[in-house]
């Protein structure tokens, strides 16, 4: 079952690939099949994680009644199949950006905004507070310069409320030229992860299907 | 339809050819290998000269190339010296400094289709870790998380290093398995692991086993590390295992997501990172062990060298196109 | 009230969620714990509610022969086959060496990776055919993608080495430094303005006056 199995990973892998040339059956056929595993692979897995190890398992075993609740409210979340009754599913819906936007108000706050200032607030000259001036090496004295420098003209790049003229352009101006950069370090780091994707793929193909790499 | 019927017989009698005819493996030598890289390194000359001279090739060629880029090094025999960075120091360095018999969770919150960046990872670590007597507790957010520590288990387990440390399930090690939740099973792992793991990947209660009876939360746990390769991940366990919880954490992630978390690093929220298949290859060096994200990295070196190459070429051709416009 | 139960149930969870992070005890605790399970079940649900959305598009478009309805068959059948062994393998559904673990490992997981591999060709060929350095913007862009990509891949300090240009400007040095100091402080600078952006609307969806997820009427 294994070498059928990884033909037919191979057929599949290579009908996705053939939509480099152009659109076939063999491409829509392979996305198709994606689609349908895909929908029915979280469909089951939802199932026994969710439904059954935790709301039936909860109940059953455990005899956690208030679980009744999820399990109404996810019937409600279900009922938007039917047109005519699925503004019921607003309820769940509220009780999902309820909880995300409590739980995201503190952790962002505390971890991506207080964390994030606190340790952009550092002496230029020295490496910590206390150290007399100049007393680190020239390099980390032009990256703390960088670090915050960087930070604050980003920042007030996206201040829009007001014009971006004056100093406050000319810092704007700096924080544009620090995001490009960032967005340009981005860019060489999501080519190198698809290709890694794709080096994956490859190595299937020719290793483990072909057998013609060592 | 005819042509298309054509092209898949093409493609059968190829694949048939390559499976059953050709000898196998296939490894050139490393004049082979150099003479392959200056054809290649010609043909992108000739490229970028017939580029500036007007002619536009379809997106078909890039593909070919970097399907040449990638392919052709896994047949080469080429060695490359990799370099280490800070980050990837760093967690090495932290790791060093657990003494043996300390508890080390990870979490591998990642599936199949990022494995080719993250298992080296895992592979790597898990080693270091069995090497130095680290305590392991396993544990994922994505259902798939524990299945590739299993994998990544399993393979470092053929070495002769590993079977040498007589390692035992349950004492060793343990993999506590997937829990449904995302962010909310960190927060109330901080209050109680077994409040979210009843029983382990194999079902045996968790007071059975004798690696994690006496791990009430987080206060018990000596270092975690983290495989990321998206939601949630890394970001999650900083918010809320680092912050809230006060975890010392390490963390690899997929390279589309590396550069969002180096702010973690300059904070100090994040003691270490491995970024992508040349973290993974960084670390398979510091360790001594090495595997896949080494062997990678010369098809990952040539793909990079092809985009740059189409960028430089496309960029000539716009630069010195529209020199000759104005003349 | 269609949509004042919805607005206090928004309330009233973010309030319970914003609370237990300063009183992360009795009855908050409890609150968490209740509130977090019904969210995973609610999850499930809503992923069970895309799933059937997907079959009832799909068998309309095969009820009414439209455009490739064959490959809606395609769909239905593959989702069905899936389905039936996963719930009649039991609780040990996804171990090794079950049904379920054969259709995932070799035909769920090798479509997936390749959906994503197939970026990689892209995003070569939109490099080739749209990146451009046509200001500074853009051209600072380009030199910083240039670093990284080849500072990251050994092949970068090897050409270095063959031109001998000095250690401390190799290109995995350039790299490390433009990742750890300009996209450090860049990332930074994002990160900060999405938390604060994040907080405002969570404050406003918690407080009742961004309602736009409560629907029309």
């Amino acid at each position: 079952m294994e070498v059928f199995g990884t033909w037919l990973a191979a057929f599949f892998t290579l009908g996705i690939i053939s939509f480099l040339y152009k659109d076939n059956p063999w491409y829509k056929l392979s996305e198709a099949v994606f689609v349908g595993i895909s929908a029915g692979y979280w469909f089951v897995v939802s199932y026994w994680d969710n439904l059954y190890g935790k709301l039936y398992v909860g109940i059953s075993v455990n005899h956690d009644y208030m679980l009744l609740v999820g399990a109404i409210l996810g019937i409600m979340m279900i009922l938007r199949l039917i047109p005519s009754i699925g503004w019921i599913s607003r309820w769940p819906l509220a009780f999902i950006v309820g909880a995300i936007a409590g739980l995201y108000l503190m952790n962002y706050f505390s971890s991506n905004v207080m964390a994030q200032v606190q340790s952009s607030i550092m002496p230029f000259f020295s490496s910590t507070y206390g150290d007399s001036i100049f007393s680190t090496s020239f390099g980390t004295i032009v990256a703390n310069i960088v670090v915050v420098v960087g930070t604050f003209t980003g920042l007030v790049y996206f201040y829009f409320s007001k014009e971006h003229v004056g100093a406050f352009g000319g810092a704007a101006k700096v924080g544009i030229w620090v995001i490009m950069i960032t967005f340009g370090a981005s860019f060489g780091y999501t080519v190198m992860s698809r290709m890694s994707l794709l080096i994956g793929r490859m190595d299937f193909i020719f290793g483990d299907w072909l057998g013609m790499i060592q | 339809m005819k042509k298309d019927f054509m092209i898949y017989a093409v493609v059968l009698a190829l694949t048939l050819l390559f499976y059953f005819v050709i000898p196998k493996p296939i490894i050139f030598s490393t004049a082979v290998s150099y003479i392959i890289i200056v054809l290649i390194a010609v043909v992108l000359l000739f490229i970028l000269i017939r580029t500036i001279q007007g002619k536009v090739y379809e997106r078909r060629i890039v593909f070919l190339f970097v399907g040449i880029a990638v392919v052709l090094p896994f047949f080469m025999s080429l060695q490359q010296k990799i370099e280490l960075s800070p980050e990837v120091k760093a967690l090495y360095d932290a790791v060093m400094e657990l003494k043996p018999g300390s508890k080390v969770l990870v979490s591998l919150d990642y599936d199949p289709p990022s494995a080719p960046e993250l298992q080296p990872m895992a592979e790597s670590f898990f080693e270091l870790c069995f090497k130095r007597d680290l305590k392991v507790i396993i544990m994922g957010l994505w259902p798939q998380g524990p299945q590739q520590a299993e994998l990544a288990i399993q393979k470092i387990s053929k070495s002769p290093d590993i079977q040498a440390l007589n390692l035992q399930y349950g004492r060793d090690y343990v993999n506590l398995g997937f829990q449904t939740g995302n962010e909310f099973v960190i927060q109330r792992m901080g209050g109680s692991f077994k409040s979210m793991f009843q029983t382990d990947y194999y079902g045996t209660p968790y007071d059975s086993l004798e690696l994690v009876k006496n791990i009430s939360n987080f206060s018990n746990i000596d270092f975690s590390f983290n495989l990321s390769a998206g939601y949630p991940g890394t970001i999650e366990w900083v918010q809320i295992g680092v912050d809230r919880f006060g975890v010392k954490l390490g963390a690899g992630n997929t390279a589309v997501q590396a550069p969002q978390v180096y702010p973690y690093i300059r904070s100090g929220q994040l003691v270490g990172l491995l970024g992508g298949l040349n973290g993974a290859a960084e670390f398979e060096k510091v360790t001594g062990v090495l595997g896949k994200g080494t062997k990678f990295m010369v098809s990952q070196s040539f793909a990079h060298v092809i985009v740059i190459a189409f960028i430089i070429i496309g960029n000539a051709a716009y630069f010195l196109g529209e020199r000759k416009g104005r003349k | 009230m269609r949509r004042e139960i919805p607005m206090i149930i928004t309330a009233v969870v973010g309030f319970v969620f914003l609370i237990q992070y300063f009183i992360p005890h009795y009855p908050f605790s409890q609150l968490n714990n209740w509130f977090s399970d019904w969210f995973s079940i609610i999850g499930a649900c809503a992923i069970w509610l895309g799933a059937l959305n997907l079959m009832k598009i799909s068998f309309d478009k095969v009820y009414r022969k439209g455009r490739d309805w064959g490959y809606s068959i395609v769909i239905i059948v593959s989702f069905i086959l899936i389905v039936v062994i996963g719930f009649t393998g039991g609780e040990s559904f996804r171990d090794f060496g079950t049904k379920f673990d054969w259709l995932y490992q070799w035909i769920y997981t090798p479509l997936s990776a390749t959906m994503f591999a197939l970026l990689a060709f892209f995003v070569a060929s939109a490099s080739y055919r749209a990146f451009r350095a046509r200001n500074l913007e853009a051209t600072l862009l380009l030199i910083a993608a240039f670093f990284v990509m080849i500072g990251r891949v050994p092949v970068g300090d090897a050409i270095a080495g063959i031109i001998h240009l000095p250690e401390v400007i190799y290109p995995s040095k350039v790299a490390s430094w433009i990742m750890n100091y300009i996209n450090g402080a860049g990332q930074r600078a994002i990160m900060i303005g999405i938390a604060l952006g994040i907080v405002s609307t969570s404050l406003r969806i918690i407080l009742g006056i961004e309602r736009a997820h409560l629907g029309g009427e």
